[in-house]
């Protein structure tokens, strides 16, 4: 099998922190890490290459240079091969061009890893959590695809695969043939850890990066804050919830009672 | 494209009995103000198997217009079926706007169809509005784990998409149907639908964790101490309460409970009448899914746990004592 997996250098969201009198996002010193939703589709293809050793796991992102350190993490975790898609052309891109963006990206690496069986993204990104790329991509590739993929495993007679999807509500298993794109939320356990081996083998990795005059046949209306459909208007802080009631009476059952009386002056129950 | 008319369109989801998901119907609430605004109709889409149930609540709950495409390939949801009729729609009648609700279902297929049809889309959104200055809707959604809300335009493609969170409007008051009901014939091949759902897995004896569209959650944490605890303190109280039950990551980690439950930032968003938090420590990722409820309760030994910062009503205790007697006390007031 071949298997291309989409990932994204994130701000590790539950690090940052709002300015109490400005109101805005304070990123300074927020670490950068691999979205953990991408880190499960990583999971899901490993574990493939897992029963199927012959299997390749390439891994790719689109992001400025340094992104590159998730790329590195990746390939310690357990991708074999990994590219860059930076471009100054490409910035401002909404999901919409980005995907676009990687839909190019994923051509041109077919070119050299030939062609991927599966793409596997994670469900959303938890900076935007638009949840909107990976569809997006598989729209622009023609791909059949599964949204909130717990987990996956090839079907019996290897022509695609059989993933437990997280539904509204209930869990359904969804059989999708080859090729096509997964997006993956958190399952009921924890992704592996790098390996000491691999991590020293991943800091030596030749890591090609797929540039500006990567894609000679871009439509470059379609790429970039130009071609992106949607716009940020004004971006805020919400609300912060003040000064709520605490109840602490003589006993728990005054306590309780206390509130079910405030709930119910409320109308809530 | 360009848009032919000043509808603003509703998608109503469909289960599979053909009833329709309370989000659709909850649409129609801002969907109203927004169509008079844009100074067009309100237009409910009705996608699914035996609808006539959803057609009729559509109508009831103030659409001027609902189209409606039947047929036996829509009765479970797949992507390929309602992308392509979606796609129809969308091209036949191209209105100005269409909001869908911010489902799983939802947000599988309406980037789908905008990444098809070439436009705009705005995620999860938490209020929708019109721009005064441009007349574009105005998508309020949020971002970073709930840290940072943006307000996003789409000012030059038609239809403007947005997928807008359940449980943040409420059903529209019902009234007299005046809609026109129109059916579109349009199907769906065998063999354009790529997938197949092989089996449907629900909890034991059935149930259904539906906390996206729940009224009432009832979630328990590090402190609910085991399964024993979800079982004899949390449960009974979300059954007093007609709830469901959640629960933060760190319970779901443990295997106490199943991560369908899971509240927060890798698991369910959620926005409930009430949410009452039992001995969970309040950490951002959970704060992310829930902090948009409209009533939150924290019941936590540790006075000084986070979670107190964003409840409305806290009661610090031992859960064991507070929930059980909590449960009684609604029980003989539901009695009442």
């Amino acid at each position: 099998m071949n298997i291309l997996v989409c990932v994204k250098q994130v701000p590790d969201t539950t690090e940052i922190k709002i300015d109490p009198v400005k109101h805005t996002l304070v990123r300074a010193g927020v670490p950068s890490i691999l979205n953990p939703f991408d880190g499960f589709a990583l999971e899901a293809a490993a574990r493939l290459k897992d029963k199927d050793p012959g299997t390749k796991i390439v891994v790719v992102t689109m992001g400025p240079p340094q992104a590159t350190a998730v790329l590195k993490e990746a390939l310690s975790i357990a991708a074999d091969k990994a590219y860059l898609v930076s471009g100054r052309t490409f910035g401002g891109s909404d999901t919409l061009a980005t995907s676009y963006i990687l839909s190019q990206a994923v051509r041109k690496m077919e070119e050299t890893e030939g062609k991927f069986d599966a793409i596997f993204c994670g469900k959303q990104a938890i900076d935007g959590d638009t949840a909107q790329v990976g569809p997006e991509l598989a729209e622009h590739l023609g791909l059949p695809q599964v949204t909130y993929g717990l987990t996956c495993e090839k079907n019996a007679d290897g022509s695609g695969l059989e993933v437990v999807q997280e539904g509204d509500g209930y869990n359904q298993v969804i059989g999708i043939q080859f090729p096509c794109l997964v997006t993956f939320t958190k399952p009921s356990f924890d992704p592996r850890f790098p390996t000491i081996k691999r991590k020293l083998a991943a800091n030596r990795a030749n890591i090609p990066v797929l540039g500006d005059d990567a894609f000679p046949d871009i439509d470059t209306s379609r790429i970039g804050l130009k071609g992106s459909p949607t716009h940020v208007k004004t971006t805020f802080t919400p609300e912060q919830k003040t000064g709520g009631v605490i109840i602490q009476e003589e006993s728990e059952e005054e306590s309780a009672k206390k509130l079910v009386a405030l709930l119910g002056e409320k109308k809530v129950v | 494209m360009e848009a032919k008319t000043k509808d603003l369109w509703v998608l109503i989801e469909t289960r599979e009995d053909g009833s329709p998901a309370k989000v659709g119907l909850e649409l129609l609430n801002p969907g109203r103000i927004l169509a008079d605004k844009q100074g067009g109709r309100l237009v409910a889409v009705v996608i699914g198997q035996n609808v006539q149930k959803s057609v009729e609540e559509a109508a009831k709950y103030g659409a001027d217009q609902v189209l409606v495409v039947e047929g036996s390939e829509y009765q479970q949801y797949t992507t390929d079926a309602y992308q392509l009729a979606m796609v129809y729609l969308v091209e036949k009648y191209a209105p100005t706007t269409v909001m869908i609700g911010a489902t799983n279902i939802g947000r599988d297929l309406a980037p789908r169809v905008t990444a098809k049809v070439g436009t705009g889309l705005t995620a999860d959104c938490t209020s929708v509005d019109i721009d005064e200055e441009s007349g574009n809707i105005a998508w309020t959604r949020p971002a970073f784990g709930g840290n940072l809300m943006a307000t996003i335009l789409c000012p030059d493609h038609r239809p403007q998409f947005g997928t807008v969170r359940p449980g943040v409007f409420k059903k529209p008051e019902a009234g007299e149907s005046h809609a026109d009901i129109i059916k579109e014939e349009f199907h769906v091949a065998n063999d354009q639908i790529r997938t197949r759902i092989i089996d449907v897995i629900r909890e034991a004896a059935g149930e259904i964790v539906d906390l996206e569209g729940a009224e009432i959650i009832v979630s328990g944490g590090r402190g609910v101490g085991g399964p024993e605890g979800f079982e004899t303190v949390i449960k009974p109280l979300a059954d007093v309460l007609g709830g469901v039950v959640g629960a933060s990551r760190a319970a779901v980690d443990s295997g106490w409970i199943a991560h369908s439950h899971q509240v927060g930032q890798t698991g369910k968003t959620v926005a409930p009448k009430l949410y009452i938090a039992c001995g969970i420590s309040g950490a951002i990722q959970h704060l992310a899914g829930m902090s948009g409820s409209k009533v939150i309760v924290a019941i936590n030994k540790d006075p000084d746990a986070n979670i107190f910062r964003v409840a409305d009503y806290g009661i610090v205790g031992d859960l064991f004592k507070v929930l059980p007697a909590l449960t009684e006390e609604i029980r003989k007031k539901k009695g009442e």
